[in-house]
């Protein structure tokens, strides 16, 4: 397992790496909620000082073409991703499974959108 | 603090109205040289003076309308200029993310320059456009507050400025909601919700500022005292202001003072900083067209496309 954040550069909390570290603003994800009922769609990410600034950096950056209704924002390296080494140990099991797929049900015709 | 800042800003400009009968005498005699000389109206050439004029239906008789069009002049060429300072930014900001933002806050002055130029085209009856007030007036015909035409000068700079100017077009947005004019009412309408932002981008950024290293805090104190002797200017109840606040369509400046002051004083107070006490100078007579030095350098830029290649389209 790794962050985004800590796999590359020194991230956020670590002000020991000098004075490129300190100049740079920490990464942070930003979700978009296009309208109401829709859930939060990973958008981008963006650099910010901190949570209240990373928010309005992600209105001027993602939402200027009236993109959404409501916007979360994410510190990356508070995100734990899985990494692509564990591809194969993660994800591959369940390529043989296809009884985990609903395709074993009639769909009536007039059922669109199922 | 509220109250001190106030009064002080208040006696400041009680100074300046009484100044302000003398200044209107020197600026008669100058509109009584301007259009037309008798030796050039019995020329018989045309008066390339007045070609300029005779673009639309001639200049309305009615001093209500007149003071509405220079009145939507005045706050268009804040905007208008405004925007074009803050243009410079792109590219020149601390990270891509606050180009972004600076960007936005100048398309937003734009677009409300926009308007009200154009209003103030439909209103003067010269039948000017908004491209024609941008782009080919000379720098005397300006009308903006010398705070917008400064140059660009560091980041904390540009957030000093921005806290007052919008903290300024906030209250006066709000103000306008209930103009006689409708144009007015509407672009207050949509622009205040765009101002309270600018507000709150340049007031977070104080507060980081100021609240933040020895050093930032310096350089973000000394921002706030650069920009100060432009601030008084901004709530003079100059000759155009009056006129259209009689006529209902506009609001009186001074009236904005007490609402921008005491949300500035809150933002600086919180961000551990101290408003600058009075000035020695101020800044005067931006809404008369006299502008300071690097008024010309912006609209020599911002113009010279325009004049260049007159009527071009893309």
């Amino acid at each position: 397992m790794s962050t985004p954040e800590t796999k590359g550069s020194s991230g956020v909390g670590s002000s020991a790496n000098g004075s490129s570290a300190e100049r740079s603003w920490p990464l942070w994800e930003v979700f978009v909620r296009g309208k109401r009922g829709l859930s939060h769609v990973h958008v981008g990410s963006l650099h910010a000082p901190d949570a209240v600034m990373a928010l309005r950096n992600g209105r001027d950056v993602y939402t200027r073409r009236q993109e959404g209704v409501s916007l979360w924002v994410v510190k990356s390296s508070d995100i734990t991703a899985s990494s692509p080494d564990e591809r194969d140990s993660f994800f591959d099991p369940a390529a043989d499974k296809v009884y985990r797929h609903p395709t074993f049900y009639d769909v009536p015709e007039d059922v669109e959108y199922l | 603090m509220t109250g001190d800042g106030e009064m002080r800003i208040a006696a400041q400009l009680r100074g300046d109205r009484e100044r302000a009968s003398q200044r209107s005498e020197e600026r008669n005699d100058r509109g009584a040289e301007q259009p037309v000389g008798p030796e050039r109206a019995t020329s018989g050439s045309i008066d390339m003076t007045m070609t300029w004029y005779a673009v639309g239906p001639g200049p309305v008789d009615d001093s209500e309308t007149t003071a509405a069009a220079a009145y939507c002049l005045q706050l268009g060429d804040d905007a208008l200029i405004y925007a074009q300072r803050l243009g410079e930014w792109i590219s020149r900001a601390p990270q891509i993310e606050e180009d972004m933002a600076l960007a936005n806050v100048g398309l937003d002055l734009l677009g409300q320059a926009r308007v009200l130029l154009t209003r103030a085209g439909e209103l003067d009856g010269t039948g000017r456009s908004e491209d024609d007030l941008a782009y080919l007036r000379d720098e005397r015909e300006f009308h903006n507050v010398h705070l917008v035409e400064q140059e660009r000068r560091d980041f904390g700079f540009e957030m000093a400025r921005m806290l007052w100017f919008s903290a300024y077009q906030r209250e006066l947005y709000a103000a306008l909601l209930t103009s006689g004019d409708q144009t007015l009412a509407g672009v207050a309408a949509k622009a205040v919700k765009e101002v309270d932002y600018h507000r709150d981008h340049a007031s977070q950024w104080v507060l980081r500022l100021g609240d933040g290293t020895s050093a930032s805090q310096l350089r973000m104190q000394e921002a706030l005292e650069r920009v100060a002797p432009y601030v008084a200017e901004l709530f003079e109840d100059d000759a155009v202001s009056v006129a259209a606040a009689e006529a209902g369509v506009g609001t009186l400046p001074s009236s904005l003072l007490a609402g921008a002051l005491g949300h500035v004083s809150q933002v600086v107070a919180q961000a551990t900083l101290t408003l600058p006490s009075d000035t020695a100078w101020r800044s005067r007579g931006g809404r008369k067209g006299i502008h300071s030095r690097p008024m010309g350098y912006l609209i020599a830029e911002m113009q010279h496309v325009a004049r260049s290649h007159p009527g071009a389209v893309w």
